[in-house]
Formats: C-alpha cells, sequence, structure tokens
C-alpha cells in the first residue's frame, strides 16, 4: 500500500509539492459560493476603477471653482478611515465567531461593525451636506462631479453593506448558524473587506493627493 | 493516509487554512495593525515638509498599494498557497483590467491636447 502511494506520488507529483490531484469531484457548495461572489467583488472593483479614471481625468477641472485643498478637510478622512479599518477587525472577529457557532461574540461583532459603518456613512453625508450648502455640490464643476461620484458611490455601497449586516443578524438570528447562513456570512465579510480596500484607494488618491495638489 | 484529507480540496476566498481560534484572532490583529501603520504613514506623507516634495504622491500611491496587499493577505485571505490558485488567478485577471482601464485612461486622456488640433481650427473647419 505505502509503495502504490509512493509511485502514485512519483508520477502526478513531479515537483514534489505535496498535492496530488486524481479525482476531486465537484467542489463544496461553500467554495463554489465564494468563487462567484470573489469574481462579483472584483467586477465590482473594475467598476469603481472607472470612477478613479474618471476623477484622474476630471480632478484639474475645476471651472473656477474650489479646488481639492480647499474643500478637503483631513481629520474627518482620518477618523473614516480608522472607522472603516476598525470595522473591518470586528467583522473578522464576527466571522470567527460565527465559525464557532458563538451566538454572543457574533452578535457583538456585528453590532459594532454596524455602529462603525453608521458613524463612517454620518461623517461622509455630514461632510456632503455641508459642500452643498456652501454652492460646491456635484455640478459646480467636473472636479466636483468625479468627486461626488466616486466617494458616493463608495459611501452607498457601505450604506448597502450595513443593510446586508443587519439581515445577517436577523438571519442567525431566525435561523441559526445554518450551512446557508454561514455561507452568507462569509461572502458578506468579503464585501465588507473589499470596501475597505476600496477606501484605500479613496483616502489616497482623492483626499491626500487633492489636498497635496 | 491523513495528509490526503487537502488533496484535491481548494480554498474559497476569505476560507483559512484550518487554524486554531487564537491563531486566527492573531492574523487580524496584525492585519489591523500593519494597516494602522500605513494608514498613519500615508496621513504623516501627506502633511510633512520633512521629505523631497515630488516623492509624495509617489510614496502616497505606493503605501496605499501596501495596504491594500495587506488587507487582500490577512483579511481576505487570498495569499500564494496552491490551494488559492483559482483565487489568485481571478484576481491577477481583475487586476489587469483594471491597469488597462485607468492606466489607459490617464495616458490617452493626457496626450489629447497634444493630439488635437487646437479649438479655433475646429471651429473654422464647420
Amino acid at each position: 500500500m505505502a509503495m502504490t502511494a509512493t509511485v502514485g506520488h512519483a508520477h502526478a507529483d513531479p515537483h514534489h509539492i505535496g498535492l496530488v490531484i486524481e479525482h476531486p469531484g465537484p467542489a463544496p457548495k461553500r467554495i463554489v459560493t465564494a468563487y462567484g461572489f470573489w469574481v462579483f467583488l472584483l467586477s465590482d472593483i473594475v467598476m469603481f476603477s472607472c470612477f478613479f479614471a474618471a476623477y484622474a481625468v476630471l480632478s484639474g477641472q475645476t471651472a473656477g471653482g474650489p479646488n481639492g485643498s480647499e474643500i478637503f478637510e483631513q481629520r474627518n478622512v482620518a477618523i473614516e478611515t480608522v472607522c472603516l479599518l476598525l470595522s473591518s477587525f470586528t467583522c473578522g472577529m464576527a466571522s470567527i465567531a460565527a465559525d464557532m457557532r458563538n451566538r454572543f461574540w457574533f452578535y457583538l461583532g456585528m453590532a459594532v461593525t454596524c455602529v462603525l459603518g453608521l458613524i463612517f456613512l454620518a461623517i461622509e453625508f455630514r461632510e456632503f451636506a455641508d459642500l452643498v450648502a456652501r454652492g460646491y455640490g456635484p455640478s459646480r464643476s467636473a472636479f466636483l462631479t468625479a468627486f461626488f461620484s466616486l466617494v458616493g458611490c463608495h459611501g452607498l455601497h457601505v450604506s448597502a453593506g450595513v443593510l446586508w449586516l443587519l439581515t445577517m443578524m436577523a438571519q442567525v438570528f431566525a435561523k441559526g448558524f445554518r450551512a446557508d447562513v454561514l455561507r452568507r456570512m462569509m461572502c458578506f465579510a468579503l464585501f465588507w473587506h473589499a470596501l475597505d480596500i476600496i477606501w484605500v484607494g479613496v483616502f489616497s488618491v482623492v483626499y491626500l493627493l487633492g489636498s497635496g495638489a | 493516509m491523513s495528509d490526503q484529507s487537502h488533496i484535491g480540496h481548494d480554498l474559497a476566498p476569505g476560507e483559512e487554512e484550518q487554524h486554531s481560534v487564537g491563531t486566527r484572532i492573531l492574523g487580524y490583529i496584525v492585519g489591523l495593525a500593519l494597516a494602522l501603520l500605513l494608514t498613519a504613514t500615508s496621513f504623516f506623507i501627506a502633511g510633512t515638509d520633512l521629505v523631497w516634495q515630488p516623492s509624495i504622491p509617489v510614496a502616497l500611491i505606493v503605501l496605499a498599494i501596501a495596504q491594500m496587499g495587506v488587507h487582500l493577505v490577512f483579511f481576505l485571505h487570498i495569499t500564494t498557497g496552491p490551494d488559492n490558485t483559482n483565487n489568485v488567478l481571478a484576481l491577477a485577471f481583475g487586476l489587469l483590467v483594471v491597469f488597462l482601464v485607468v492606466g489607459g485612461t490617464v495616458w490617452i486622456m493626457a496626450h489629447l491636447n497634444a493630439n488635437m488640433p487646437p479649438m479655433d481650427q475646429i471651429m473654422m473647419r464647420q
């Protein structure tokens, strides 16, 4: 038996990486689901890259209106960034708790994630409302149109994420840690972490590069 | 035969190898610490006069890409392991499209004025 196994390794594993794939069969459902969602997230990132490209082209076209350094407040952006980073961490804690079937830590992690997401949204909404009140709405210049589309699109994603988060808590409350609920939780965690990656691009390209220029 | 349980078994995106809870939490803590460190560096670099000013945009972009890598590895668990091949290939294709879209747009639009006749010539033809 050991002899056969060794021969099998020698043929199917010429580089000795320790993996022999002979008849793996169909992948488990959680892998198929998460992979499909990963492809969706990548397409979402491609969509964001179009907004980033538009912003990069239009960032100088202020049409006599304000430019980035006049309207961006770095302190607010720093608070928003810390909120999203911490919420990514607590979301990770919630997914570990879901794998451990621990309701208390799951609810706690998700609740903290939700609160941090709402703080982020509140700061962003106040910033937008303040800009519009000063007459610097999205129709003021091409730069502001690109700015509101890019940052607003990310904000819409975060809003949708918060709604999804609440439905996940409700599903665990009503149905418990069933296999399908855990698959959805996995997709939600991927979504939330991906939003954080996009925010890294937003605060670097829009706020930090913009306030230097 | 115990190692056969991993054979033909891929990891889903976001999924980790079977670790203990402590190891998993530690991974998130390391990721959070690195992300906060890179963020703090970005904000510091953007406002400082200590470094050569033209290097700041490049530094900010490098820091952003580094932080995205930290998020991918520690939060999304996209690694270079053989069980992650599908996920990495999808990511590579996504990145290719992103670079084509952003790089192509910036490249073309930055040279657009130089490659077009001046506006008054366009007006005269009409």
